[in-house]
């Protein structure tokens, strides 16, 4: 069988992803340091919690972030939920401006509050167009209809410079990307393991790639 | 769009729900992780839990609970009730829960507001004001279940707690509390306008018409508790009342 590692930063609930993995039957495992060989599992998920800079700080200091380049070197499936798809990217600007993984090319800002009106953080569900349809989009949204609602909670958002790597988009304010999909890496700023069953949908739709990968 | 939150809150005490409900279809009418299911099915945006426990037995009853929900249930949890420390805030994140929301612990000491905010994120603390009207465009913060008069102002201090780091406002009308004759609707608008993070407005719904009301007041979300726990209104019904008047919610 299949086994799913989830990344602990050491801060906040990461059970959430793990409990809704483990109701889709799967073998999920938390870890928190590189000693568990992550290219042992087949499925690799970056969740989302807490802030970016302690977050990726700990992902270098754990050696973390090379050994998940060569696991996404390998062809393996990766999956980052919010800040863990705030990651991925090259910079942010999170209180400062900090280095991320860059496995997606782009960059994360804040939401521009202009008057009282735009609640800061954008909190709640709130529906999303699938766009690019492609292999990369389709297996991601699989059994999902367009425009459906996705719980969000975020004060930054993700700014990807290649278009065709984007699998979806949200408004709030402005129009941002909500998802991206490219090959073996997909990422969300919506949390699935909160979207009820159209979340679980889309964590499905992830096992059935790690199963069918190699 | 973003939707607004429509979002039944369950009293807790010793692990069950207080006035256990009996829908027909729900096996087990006090079990809190069945109707927390049965409302997320019914299309709830979230769920409270409120423990209204005293005993630290029976707190450690509801750490359980949490954890038990948080298997079963794939919408976001808030717990609140007689919150007090780090700890506390710790230990019920760790169960499963998403937000946690405090009360009286942040009027008494409010830096456990921007401590937790920095610790857990702000996304997951709410702060809970009771407010109850004192004069013309004037209301006082009240803790201890409405009991004990601050003396604060609420609209300064929604403002304190937004500038500490609360992620969100669960604001309740003690004035209109139980009532059944609609929100404060000037008391919403005045602390709506005043913060940049959302508001959850409680206390005083009816009828289908006073969600209507809170929504034009600048609320982002409604709390409603006896009026589901009842059966008087459903979530269903609610929500298409607001989708015809051109509300967005999450069908």
């Amino acid at each position: 069988m299949k086994k799913i590692a989830i990344i602990d930063y050491g801060f906040g609930n990461i059970k959430s992803v793990l409990n809704a993995l483990h109701y889709l039957n799967v073998q999920a495992f938390v870890i928190n340091n590189c000693t568990s060989e992550i290219l042992n599992f087949d499925g690799l998920i970056l969740p989302g919690v807490g802030a970016f800079k302690p977050a990726i700080d700990f992902l270098h200091d754990q050696g973390f972030d090379k050994a998940i380049l060569d696991y996404v070197n390998c062809g393996k499936m990766l999956y980052g939920i919010c800040l863990g798809f705030q990651l991925l990217f090259d910079i942010s600007y999170e209180n400062g401006k900090h280095q991320g993984l860059g496995l997606i090319h782009g960059e994360v800002r804040q939401f521009i509050q202009k008057d009282n009106f735009l609640k800061v953080p954008h909190m709640g569900w709130n529906n999303i167009s699938i766009i690019n349809q492609n292999l990369y989009t389709r297996s991601m949204f699989n059994n999902i209809l367009n425009e459906e609602s996705f719980y969000f909670v975020h004060s930054y958002y993700a700014v990807p410079y290649n278009v065709s790597q984007v699998s979806s988009v949200c408004t709030f304010g402005i129009q941002f990307c909500s998802s991206i999909s490219y090959k073996n890496i997909w990422g969300s700023q919506f949390h699935p393991e909160k979207s009820g069953e159209k979340g679980l949908q889309i964590l499905r739709n992830f096992i059935d790639e790690v199963n069918i990968n190699k | 769009m973003l939707g607004f939150r429509v979002i039944p809150c369950l009293d807790i005490t010793n692990g069950r729900v207080v006035k256990g409900t009996n829908f027909i279809e729900l096996k087990d009418a006090g079990n809190p992780i069945e109707i927390a299911q049965y409302y997320s099915k019914c299309g709830a945006d979230e769920i409270v839990f409120l423990d209204i426990t005293a005993t630290f037995e029976e707190r450690n009853t509801t750490i359980s609970l949490i954890n038990m929900t948080s298997e079963k249930v794939f919408i976001p949890l808030t717990v609140g009730g007689g919150v007090k420390t780090i700890m506390d805030i710790r230990n019920i994140l760790n169960a499963g829960a998403d937000k946690v929301s405090i009360n009286s612990a942040a009027v008494y000491s409010p830096n456990i507001i921007s401590k937790a905010s920095n610790m857990f994120g702000k996304q997951c603390i709410v702060v809970a004001i009771d407010a109850k009207n004192i004069g013309k465009n004037k209301w006082n913060v009240f803790t201890h279940g409405g009991r004990v008069n601050t003396g604060i102002d609420a609209i300064s201090w929604a403002k304190q707690v937004t500038e500490l780091g609360a992620g969100e406002i669960l604001l309740t009308s003690m004035d209109k509390d139980g009532t059944k004759c609609g929100y404060d609707v000037d008391l919403i608008k005045i602390i709506s306008n005043s913060i940049s993070i959302p508001v959850i407005a409680s206390g005083g719904a009816g009828k289908l018409e006073h969600f209507l009301s809170a929504y034009n007041a600048g609320a982002s979300a409604i709390l409603i508790a006896s009026l589901f726990h009842y059966k008087e209104l459903t979530i269903k019904q609610v929500k298409a009342y607001l989708k015809c008047n051109n509300i967005p919610v999450r069908l």
